[in-house]
């Protein structure tokens, strides 16, 4: 901390605080440790919900901080008006009751419809309902913070040790265990419950008792939106209710579930309060600690018990995310000349188009490839990544320092920047591949986190949050035609290669460790070097698509690493269709479109982008490109009536109209062994 | 013509492809606008009512050179990415005279990046990291709101009036926090060798854990707290504190916590005698400011924030550069910004000619509560210019070349 006479910038503070100025009593551990538990406690409300959605209807509820959300907004309202002691407390617990039955309401409307999708469709329609709310809550109750009334009778504070406690905070440790105990009773004692843990552990067979699922999932999500809506509601004496409340609590609730187990409600009990105290205690020694601690918490804890804390290992999977019932076939013939022609098509835009449309499609081009590196890995793999904008960001990251650090020349780092993002993929798939389904998608969100805080952090290399800049292309390629023929010609070469290995023997014994791992290890597929691979591969053409996004943009942030980037990727794939070939690549085009469009047209992008999510959702539960497959596979089968048996067969089976009642729920066993 | 977009697209949704043609009169000047509208609607919509204010005004009195001048306004999302989608559109579609605009630093830099680029005129409007004029400064981009290192500097004066010896911090754990609480402590060091700095507490931005990093800091017993949190963040911090006692006995200094968009959300629960920088419309006896504030709650029936005056002196600056350039050529742009003068609500400003600041400045003074609203009190404007390292030692900032 040398004093320097002259401004010099950009300045950041490195040096530590003098820790021994602290006062280290015991009466301040306690004090520390109770503040910890209040954090825990409002932590677990939410997470509970979560995990109850979870466990039940394997729904990744995206939604959820949304519900957080809407219970504050609505308590605000209702606390303003009703004040005193009972507009209070009615107010808190009627909002979470208003927020339980817009919860039911979705599900009834929305979620009933998709159940039969492939897994973690029901992702992509709580993404849209997210998005949707981030916009009408600023749409009905305006875009400033709003501050709403302290808690009647526990507004002050209690004095332990010396020290001053809220009250209000002792309140939350007295609720966190009652909620706790009260859902312990509730899964335990009731029959209701009784059914909820059955369909916990194996949702066919309770089906194949005949338990109405149907409203079991409704009565279900509504308890954890209920939960997660009275978790808002009970922020508002301490918090400020805005636009940004669902994004702060999403992940770390999602986070806090993981590492307690799945569907374990006291796991998240446990796991929120050791997040919070470790947090509690960590910004002591390194006040810095709070951006990436419940990440690496997460990753420790899953590389060591790869359930959770309290979670059991998962029956092998019946409904592997890219289980296709229809047969992947190479293209025929005629179905390559047509994507030829398609190419060449893409090709000639230059001559028609303007700068700023040739940018557009160069960001879509880069898109579709880094959509496709993502459903390699989801659909052929079977692995579904939560963190998959890590490899994105570090080939970003990688070019970036190419240029500016060692002053390479475009192509130079072009092809140097993506290892940075091989290098990643190395490293954290040999962690990841070791767990499976959420477990593993949890656990590369885990490792995209902590690379991102990484380059949010070190400043010195990375430049922070304020990136680095001047990343721009070589002047024989900083016109926008040619830039846009350089980022089609790499992100096509990109998707053909990936699908030359869909269909190469890598691909197959990839796609048996994913229908299979028993009988792919029992014939000699050692499946966590495959999946390795199949990472690594993902990983390195993820890297690619972030060198060629530097260059686009001139500047590199760790926005580029970060969640949402990671959501993007995961939205393209899910709405191209998770069990085609090449889905990946519409939907990659039509979101990237949308949002580019929208955002340019419309403050309000979030809302309509939500909506139209939401109704292609509704109309594609297969993804677009799985539609149009079944369309074709139907019109074939019409056309075929008559012909060779052997060919109609497979048609027929995936005719979704065909009734069988082959869905997800009640779906074909892959696997005889539990 | 935004919200007349933004109707059609919500009732229409896609039905609608949008009017972007707008009529190419010969007697237009059209700028490209960015902000981050989504995702601060609180900070955006004053700011955009602010240049729409000034818009009017300038097009009443019959525009620049004859004129009128049309904005065209684009959301970034709250993504550097998107901001330079956005500038793109803006430059190679719409064939805007230059850009304007932005709220987070980053995003500023990656604008003003672009703007170097492809060699485009830009007016930063909000963005108030050190580097977007200095470590990072280029020819193209100007700077209105005054910069981090000058509210530091404004603040550390008067912390150094203080008694107190023993210093805290509280700042959201991103650039902004880090450079307010390294220019801060630099600068107030400086004219008090005698303070210790006790303890430093880095919240990640809109997540502060506000109970554990309250005990924390008060179990490091300062005397003194300086304050960077602003938004949620503060507002969970402030309640804390006020309920753990953390600011009983306890001079607080606090970075834009006297603007009305932190201010009004605490409500009775806003400390008392914290020495903020800030905002107070109410108490602003000016001619200049007087004139602002009728013509804007006539037309918007709403009182304004910071950002409607950045939003309007952003515009008048614009104007007043597009005026003495008498061009709208990049080259004319950029030399006639260069110690062009504006009048704003705050009084007359000069844009710097070495480093392309403005010398727009701030109000100082004291948090108070009246009426049951948080306010300011015995506030004084500090001028931008006295705030601001010499021309001289400026330069060696500043990339050479």
């Amino acid at each position: 901390m040398s004093s320097v006479a002259q401004p010099s910038e950009p300045r950041r503070n490195d040096a530590g605080p003098d820790q021994n100025q602290r006062v280290a009593s015991v009466e301040f551990f306690v004090v520390q440790f109770l503040t910890g538990l209040a954090s825990a406690a409002s932590l677990f409300l939410v997470a509970s919900g979560l995990s109850i959605i979870f466990g039940v209807t394997r729904i990744v509820n995206f939604a959820h901080g949304a519900f957080y959300m809407l219970g504050a907004y609505v308590a605000y309202t209702l606390t303003d008006r009703f004040e005193g002691f009972f507009g209070f407390w009615g107010g808190i617990v009627v909002a979470a009751l208003v927020v339980a039955a817009v919860g039911a309401l979705l599900e009834i409307v929305l979620l009933r419809r998709i159940y039969r999708a492939p897994e973690l469709f029901q992702l992509l329609a709580t993404f849209g309902v997210t998005l949707m709310v981030q916009d009408l809550v600023v749409m009905i109750w305006g875009p400033e913070d709003l501050v709403g009334p302290r808690a009647p009778g526990l507004r002050g504070a209690v004095d332990i040790l010396g020290l001053a406690v809220p009250t209000y905070d002792l309140f939350l440790i007295v609720l966190g265990p009652l909620v706790l105990g009260g859902l312990w009773i509730l899964f335990h004692r009731t029959r209701w419950g009784v059914l909820v843990r059955a369909a916990t552990q194996d949702r066919d067979m309770v089906a194949a008792l005949g338990v109405n699922q149907t409203w079991l999932f409704t009565s279900v999500f509504a308890l954890g939106i209920f939960l997660a809506g009275l978790g808002g509601a009970l922020q508002i004496p301490r918090n400020a209710v805005t636009h940004l409340m669902d994004l702060s609590i999403i992940v770390e609730v999602f986070v806090v579930v993981v590492i307690g187990g799945l569907g374990s409600v006291l796991g998240a009990f446990i796991a929120a309060v050791l997040v919070s105290e470790l947090n509690a205690f960590g910004i002591l020694i390194f006040p810095k600690i709070s951006i990436v601690l419940v990440f690496l918490v997460m990753a420790c804890v899953l590389i060591v018990r790869p359930w959770g804390l309290l979670g059991r290992a998962e029956g092998p999977a019946r409904q592997p995310a890219g289980l296709s019932i229809r047969p992947w076939r190479p293209m025929s013939q005629n179905q390559r000349l047509i994507m030829l022609a398609v190419v060449v098509a893409a090709g000639f835009a230059p001559f028609v188009t303007g700068d700023y449309a040739l940018t557009v499609l160069a960001e879509i081009a880069v898109f579709a490839l880094f959509a496709a590196s993502l459903h390699f890995l989801m659909t052929v793999g079977g692995l579904a990544s939560f963190g998959h904008a890590a490899y994105f960001g570090l080939g970003a990251y990688g070019a970036a320092f190419a240029t500016t650090m060692f002053g390479m020349p475009m192509i130079g780092s072009l092809l140097l920047g993506p290892l940075l993002g091989v290098a990643g993929a190395i490293l954290f798939g040999w962690f990841c591949v070791r767990l499976s389904g959420v477990y593993f998608a949890m656990l590369t969100l885990a490792f995209a986190q902590i690379a991102w805080s990484i380059a949010f952090q070190w400043v010195e290399v990375t430049g922070g949050d304020n990136g680095i800049l001047g990343v721009w292309p070589a002047s024989w390629a900083s016109s926008p035609a040619t830039f846009y023929w350089l980022a089609l010609a790499v992100s096509v070469i990109g998707i053909v290669a990936l699908r030359v290995l869909v269909f190469s023997p890598f691909g197959y014994a990839l796609r048996a460790t994913r229908d299979s791992a028993l009988r792919s290890e029992a014939i000699g597929i050692d499946r966590s070097r495959v999946q390795w691979a199949a990472f690594v591969i993902a990983g390195t053409f993820a890297g690619i698509a972030g060198a060629l996004f530097a260059f686009l943009k001139g500047s590199v942030f760790p926005d580029n690493l970060a969640i949402p980037m990671s959501v993007d990727g995961l939205v393209m794939v899910l709405l191209g269709g998770i069990e085609t070939v090449s889905g990946a690549v519409v939907g990659a085009i039509v979101y990237k479109a949308l949002a580019i469009w929208l955002v340019s047209q419309t403050d309000l992008s979030k809302l309509v982008l939500g909506a139209i999510i939401v109704l292609l959702v509704v109309a594609f539960p297969k993804g677009i490109v799985g539609f149009a497959e079944d369309l074709l596979a139907r019109r074939r089968t019409r056309a075929d009536d008559g012909g060779s048996a052997a060919r109609t067969a497979p048609a027929k089976a995936t005719a979704p109209t065909s009734g069988s009642g082959a869905a997800p729920i009640a779906a074909p066993k892959m696997e005889a062994a539990r | 013509m935004r919200t007349r977009l933004r109707k059609s697209v919500a009732f229409a949704a896609l039905a609608i492809v949008a009017a972007t043609g707008a009529a190419r009169a010969q007697g237009e000047i059209k700028i490209g606008e960015i902000n981050s509208y989504s995702a601060l609607p609180a900070f955006t919509e004053p700011y955009r009512k602010g240049w729409q204010l000034a818009i009017e005004e300038i097009n009443a009195k019959g525009g620049v050179d004859g004129k009128k001048l049309v904005v065209i306004s684009k959301d970034d999302a709250g993504k550097p990415a998107e901001a330079v989608t956005a500038a793109n559109e803006l430059v190679s579609r719409e064939g805007v005279a230059l850009i304007t605009g932005t709220f987070f630093s980053h995003i500023g830099l990656a604008v003003a990046d672009f703007a170097k680029q492809k060699q485009v005129f830009f007016m930063a409007a909000e963005p108030l990291t050190d580097a977007i004029t200095w470590s990072k400064g280029n020819d193209y981009t100007f700077r209105l709101r005054p910069s981090n290192y000058m509210q530091a500097a404004m603040l550390a004066e008067e912390a150094a009036k203080l008694p107190a010896k023993r210093w805290a911090t509280v700042a959201p754990n991103y650039e902004y926090g880090q450079s307010a609480v390294a220019v801060f402590k630099e600068l107030l060091s400086k004219a008090r060798p005698d303070i210790e700095w006790v303890d430093e507490q880095w919240p990640p931005q809109g997540k502060i854990d506000a109970g554990a990093v309250a005990q924390a800091l008060l179990a490091s017993k300062p005397e003194a707290i300086l304050n960077v949190t602003f938004g949620a963040d503060l507002v969970k911090f402030v309640r804390e504190g006020n309920t753990r006692g953390l600011f009983k006995d306890r001079s607080v200094v606090s970075f834009l916590t006297g603007e009305p968009e932190y201010l009004d959300p605490l409500k009775d629960e806003t400390p008392k005698g914290w020495i903020v920088t800030g905002y107070p419309w109410y108490d602003i006896k000016t001619p200049e400011h007087d004139a602002f504030l009728k013509a804007y709650q006539a037309k918007f029936n709403d009182y304004p924030r910071l950002g409607s005056i950045v939003g309007y002196g952003t515009m008048k600056a614009v104007a007043a550069v597009l005026a003495k350039a008498g061009s709208t050529e990049t080259d004319k742009l950029v030399a006639a910004a260069k110690g062009v003068e504006v009048d704003t609500p705050f009084g007359k400003i000069v844009f710097r000619a070495t480093d392309h600041q403005s010398t727009l400045g701030a109000y100082v003074g004291k948090t108070d509560v009246r009426d049951g609203k948080g306010v300011m009190v015995d506030s004084v404007y500090r001028d931008g210019a006295n705030y601001l390292p010499s021309e001289e030692d400026v330069k060696q900032l500043r990339p050479q070349g």
